[in-house]
């Protein structure tokens, strides 16, 4: 066991990964030499070269395209995209091909690759650089979609995402990046991925959220039980495709949602598990399903991007109109 | 700015009526290997009359014919090896012919089956790509596999000259010149991107100076001349995959047809024009060099017409008579193992449908 940061356990399934596969490729701005600009990659280029963690021009839609050449080709490229603001290059890429090249070869050809991206607010960045654009992968046919919570979530999780069949987009939490160590055991052993994460059990109320969001859920669940009320608290993990059975078995339990997401509200990805308890388990609900959500407001700039963020004050309050709603 | 200025002349070894105007090159000695270009050009362009006739009485989707660049497609394909990889975009029948795309795929895809794409023989072959030019990186995606595993082998990407203008093909262009991977690119400049004229898409005086600002070799060669246009593809693939890198070839043809069945080419161009390019077409072209050099004659052309109609309306026929692919195919290929939420939504599709399918 190793105390590592959410973003040194990245780095240690990068390393576990090209170790365990020739096939797997680094590509990205920055990745070589420099470690990315997170250091995420750091000390890949020295030690698989220039062969395997390959610094490409400032062209994100390629840095994408060129991952679907070398995924149908047998081999697994992972992507970096520097920033979350620039995935949107990639969009057409992922929506237009790496999706759908198995479908619509009928399994011919196949898209293995994961496009890892730096994703959320709260790093006192400039902008474009702390959207949460999660929704909008979530919702292409084809695409696995992964947002880890924590170093040891992240470890197992990208393991299992670089091994995948197919393309998996994978959004790393910025903020929790270095925000707090953990043991993480590099054993090459991957999570299992469209499985919520069920981190703390509770009676009185499910509370569900992903990716930095986590940090704010579990204390604000600290402070619930602190209160006798018990807070059943799921990481999503993998959104798509979205294991909705835990939810829903959860929700059946506790008779209170409350869905935590950092992106705006309309159309983001708490409306889908909303739809989903509303139809799967519509019956157990004793109160209004509570959403906790950034505004649909563009992401603010770093003075008042506080104030857009979801907080732990924030979800109390959510929590306390569930809990005594009648 | 003239095009010695510039540094790139439009090469060509026949002209228009099929007389030798520049060096031919090896291959072309050897009568046989011609006569394989000019069966593969008529092969094309009957399937694509078969084709326009399917849509027009409801039994094809909306379909994108070639008539008038046969010779971009099958020049292409022909100078490539079979270990190669094409990544055309939506107008390359006669490469996709001669690379062993079979005639029934051909007509399943553009009859809206995706097992059209699921090609039995160049089985790496990419299929068609429709959202213009965003396969360029692609290509250079499986330029840059064949190079780290020391394969001989090279891509060819293959698409309009409208994609010229879209950045997706400016990125690939640059990235695969600074890697030195073995990709030859190849325009198959029509004129036409639908109703937008070739001079509404750029100001460069031609589009294979875009090679130029990559740091690449670029060439523009009479796209109605098979001959050079596979001449030149030969050369730019040895290059590859002598680990030279990558080259763009414009190949200046002429969209003879509207650019789709549901387009209607007389809103924006003039009658007149298109007469005037049926002049220089290449079916024709070759046919009169082959006649004129005593390889062909009235005899031979009315077998291979009847060889070439037997071939695509067999084709046809097969491809009528393949029932639809089950309802349950759609949500068996999203993923390599359908995740939950998709059995459930097959299930209840399936027995919307009635079971069956």
């Amino acid at each position: 066991m190793t105390e590592l940061s959410l973003v040194q356990a990245v780095n240690a399934a990068l390393k576990r990964a090209m170790d365990e596969d020739s096939r797997v490729l680094v590509l990205g701005e920055d990745v070589g030499i420099n470690g990315g600009v997170f250091r995420a990659t750091e000390g890949l280029f020295g030690r698989y070269g220039e062969q395997r963690v390959i610094d490409t021009p400032v062209a994100e839609a390629s840095i994408a395209g060129v991952s679907i050449g070398l995924a149908a080709q047998g081999f697994r490229p992972v992507a970096e995209i520097q920033f979350t603001g620039f995935a949107y290059a990639c969009i057409d890429q992922i929506i237009n091909h790496a999706s759908r090249l198995r479908s619509r070869t009928r399994g011919r050809l196949t898209c293995p690759m994961v496009l890892r991206a730096p994703a959320g607010g709260g790093i006192r960045a400039v902008e474009h650089h702390s959207e949460s654009p999660e929704a909008m992968f979530a919702h292409i046919p084809g695409i696995t979609l992964v947002m880890p919570s924590s170093p040891a979530r992240a470890y197992g999780l990208l393991l299992s995402a670089i091994r995948d069949p197919d393309p998996v987009i994978f959004l790393e939490p910025t903020r929790l990046y270095r925000a707090t160590r953990e043991d993480v055991s590099d054993d090459g052993a991957g999570l299992p991925l469209a499985r919520c994460l069920t981190l703390r059990p509770g009676r009185d109320l499910t509370l569900v959220a992903w990716g930095a969001m986590m940090r704010e859920a579990l204390e604000a669940a600290d402070q619930l039980a602190a209160d006798n009320i018990e807070v059943e608290v799921i990481d999503v993990a993998t959104l798509k495709p979205l294991d909705g059975a835990t939810i829903l078995a959860s929700v059946a339990r506790t008779g209170r949602l409350v869905i935590v997401q950092e992106a705006p509200m309309t159309c983001g990805f708490g409306a889908e598990i909303a739809a989903r308890v509303g139809s799967g388990a519509i019956t157990s609900l004793l109160a209004p399903i509570e959403r906790v959500t950034g505004y649909d407001t563009m992401m603010p700039y770093l003075r008042t991007e506080a104030f857009y963020m979801p907080n732990v004050s924030r979800i109390l309050a959510a929590a306390h109109r569930t809990m005594t709603y009648a | 700015m003239s095009d010695e200025e510039i540094g790139i002349s439009r090469s060509r070894v026949l002209d228009a009526e099929g007389k030798i105007v520049g060096a031919m090159p090896e291959f072309a000695r050897d009568p046989d290997e011609l006569l394989r270009l000019y069966r593969a050009l008529v092969l094309t362009r009957t399937f694509d009359t078969k084709a326009i006739a399917l849509q027009r009485t409801g039994r094809l989707g909306t379909y994108a014919s070639s008539l008038g660049q046969e010779a971009v497609s099958v020049g292409a394909a022909s100078a490539m090896r079979p270990s190669d990889v094409l990544l055309p975009s939506f107008r390359e029948h006669g490469a996709q012919l001669w690379r062993g795309v079979t005639l029934k795929e051909l007509f399943l895809y553009w009859g809206g089956d995706e097992r059209g794409n699921d090609f039995g023989g160049p089985r790496e072959d990419f299929p068609n790509c429709v959202p213009v030019g965003s396969h360029a990186p692609h290509a250079v995606g499986v330029a840059l596999a064949f190079r780290l595993r020391g394969e001989k082998r090279a891509a060819v990407c293959i698409f309009g000259d409208g994609a010229t203008s879209k950045g997706d093909v400016a990125e690939a262009l640059n990235m695969a010149g600074v890697w030195k991977v073995p990709v030859v690119f190849v325009i198959n400049n029509n004129a036409w991107a639908i109703s937008v004229p070739r001079e509404k898409q750029s100001a460069a005086p031609t589009l294979a100076q875009k090679a130029g600002a990559a740091g690449i070799p670029g060439a523009q060669v009479d796209g109605n001349d098979p001959i050079v246009v596979r001449a030149v593809i030969e050369q730019a693939l040895a290059r590859a995959r002598q680990g030279l890198g990558p080259t763009l070839i414009e190949a200046v043809t002429y969209r003879l047809c509207d650019h789709t069945t549901s387009d209607d080419a007389s809103r924006y161009r003039d009658d007149a024009e298109v007469s005037r390019h049926w002049a220089a077409e290449p079916v024709a072209r070759l046919r009169s060099f082959l006649t004129s050099s005593g390889h062909w004659d009235k005899v031979k052309e009315d077998a291979l017409l009847h060889e070439c109609s037997n071939a695509v309306e067999r084709a046809a026929e097969e491809y009528l008579a393949t029932p639809p692919q089950p309802l349950s195919s759609n949500f068996d290929y999203v993923y390599a193992t359908a995740p939950v939420e998709l059995i459930e939504q097959r299930e209840a599709a399936t027995l919307l449908a009635g079971g069956s399918r």
